[in-house]
């Protein structure tokens, strides 16, 4: 009885301290932001309209939604809305003019800003401009449209799993390159299909689920740590050996982040990328290679020594 | 003079010659697969891949004929193994290429139209095709699948599971190609036993 009483109390220990902590991190929210969620993270607003005197329900834009959960788990989250968005938000209804404002860009922030110096958003912003997507569609092409501001959160580097890295990193390509309204924003042509583009690539479901779309579609420097310098599609690369080989580029870029503690483990080449895949080429053992080349080399050397001995004592 | 014994009927010989190129196909491949370079090319890496595939679908086929072709066939009779005795008919074997070849020793297990592989040779041929080739055949099939394959086997990833396997035994194989090969060259002329694989008469 004693003992079930304990247990009861630990219990309630535990679901206080949850609570707690729930309670702790909605209060590092800010409540400006809670005003602007209590409508565009719902799919109805409620407002009181003064003409005809009453609360009146609609459904909000789903274009200007946003998930609460994932802006409070995303780069930016200990911003306001307002930080981004103009202070005259704070006024309902908004003034429709309010649309027409321009969005900030990255640099806008993080130009020449020290604490944000390791990710060089300076460079960033040149491969971005020398990149398909910017000069292909200019000034329509922003960072948002593949890093959404409300959802965007930083993978590579701090995520251990790497094919769930794919899968994050993938979604934002897909985003246009997979939905044809997206991507008529910037373009009037046809949404090329990303399967049937990829035809050529043998074990298709295999490489798309193993690395990401820029591993072949970006030209890396490595001046920055996600190359952002995408490029056109006759330049993408398509020869096997780029990978599957032992200086394979995706410890440069897939890999990057794990590559320094990981390059050769165990004798394995490009030791980082078996904890996830196996590429053969890239991943050829080191003992593995010598034992077979010593195997080999001692049975060439044993066939000549028995070929010349019948030779010579036949 | 011995009289000449028709010992390779022709689905021997037909079946020897495919797997015989499939092999050498397979092993230029392989090793290209494995050892591909940025620096160096020795077989273009996709058409790599589709000649190890084809090939590999080839020996598959072929494989599966001589189990076929042995379980009906008297052939099947060369390679069962009678374990008495065989340990030391077989050191006997070993003891007359590492020595009494060099001696010009009669054979101690001449071919004979009941016995057409000597110890060495059924210990070797029996290891190679019932234990190495459905090994080689398996994981290859395997390999055609990598999604199919489990995540982790014994802690590491399938695919690279069944790939260490499938390179380990390819290798044994082309150990006993290389060997194999060679030891054809010990007949009454280093050619006699590949002319007697081809017209099948020894």
């Amino acid at each position: 009885m004693k003992k079930l009483s304990l247990i009861n109390l630990a219990l309630l220990m535990s679901l206080f301290l949850c609570a707690q902590e729930i309670t702790d991190e909605q209060a590092e929210h800010s409540p400006e932001n809670s005003k602007c969620f209590n409508c565009h993270s719902s799919h109805t607003y409620t407002y009181y309209n003064d003409v005809i005197e009453r609360n009146v329900t609609k459904r909000m834009n789903p274009y200007f939604l946003v998930d609460s959960v994932l802006y409070y788990d995303q780069n930016h989250s200990s911003f306001e809305c307002i930080d981004c968005h103009s202070y005259d938000y704070r006024t309902f209804p908004h003034d429709n003019e309010l649309q027409m404002d321009p969005m900030p860009s990255c640099l806008d922030c993080h130009e020449g800003d020290e604490e944000t110096e390791e990710y060089n958003f300076e460079k960033i912003d040149l491969e971005f401009i020398e990149s398909v997507h910017s000069t292909k569609h200019s000034d329509e092409f922003t960072c948002w449209m593949c890093h959404n501001p409300h959802t965007y959160k930083i993978n590579a580097r701090n995520n251990e799993n790497v094919k769930e890295t794919i899968v994050y990193d993938n979604n934002i390509c897909l985003s246009c390159h997979a939905d044809i309204n997206k991507y008529q924003l910037i373009s009037s042509e046809k949404n090329p299909n990303v399967i049937e583009k990829h035809d050529w690539l043998p074990n298709q479901i295999a490489h798309f689920a193993s690395v990401r779309c820029i591993e072949c579609h970006t030209h890396s420097t490595g001046d920055v740590l996600v190359a952002h310098h995408i490029q056109t599609k006759d330049k993408a690369v398509k020869k096997c050996v780029e990978c599957h080989s032992s200086n394979s580029i995706l410890m440069a870029s897939l890999y990057k982040f794990k590559a320094q503690e990981n390059r050769r483990k165990y004798g394995f080449f490009n030791a980082a990328i078996l904890s996830d895949s196996y590429m053969i080429g890239a991943n050829r053992n080191l003992y593995l290679n010598i034992l077979s080349g010593a195997i080999f080399g001692i049975i060439i050397f044993l066939i000549l020594i028995h070929a010349i001995l019948r030779i010579l004592l036949k | 003079m011995t009289k000449p014994m028709y010992l390779y009927p022709l689905w021997v010989r037909l079946w020897h010659l495919a797997n015989a190129l499939m092999f050498l196909a397979l092993i230029a491949t392989g090793l290209s697969l494995q050892y591909s370079s940025m620096d160096y090319t020795i077989i273009r890496f996709d058409y790599a891949v589709s000649i190890h595939n084809i090939t590999g679908i080839v020996l598959c086929v072929a494989y599966i004929f001589f189990l076929f072709a042995n379980h009906f066939t008297s052939n099947g009779n060369y390679y069962q193994l009678h374990l008495k005795g065989m340990f030391d008919r077989t050191l006997k074997q070993l003891r007359y290429y590492s020595y009494g070849i060099f001696k010009n020793e009669e054979a101690p297990f001449p071919t004979v139209v009941g016995r057409k592989f000597n110890p060495l040779q059924k210990i070797s041929y029996v290891f190679v095709m019932y234990i190495f080739m459905p090994v080689v055949v398996i994981t290859g099939v395997a390999l055609f699948f990598p999604d199919m394959l489990p995540d982790k086997i014994f802690g590491i990833g399938g695919v690279h599971f069944f790939d260490l396997i499938h390179i380990i035994s390819g290798f044994i194989l082309s150990i006993f190609i290389v060997i194999h090969i060679y030891f054809c060259t010990i007949g009454k002329t280093p050619l006699t036993n590949f002319k007697s694989m081809i017209n099948g008469w020894h």
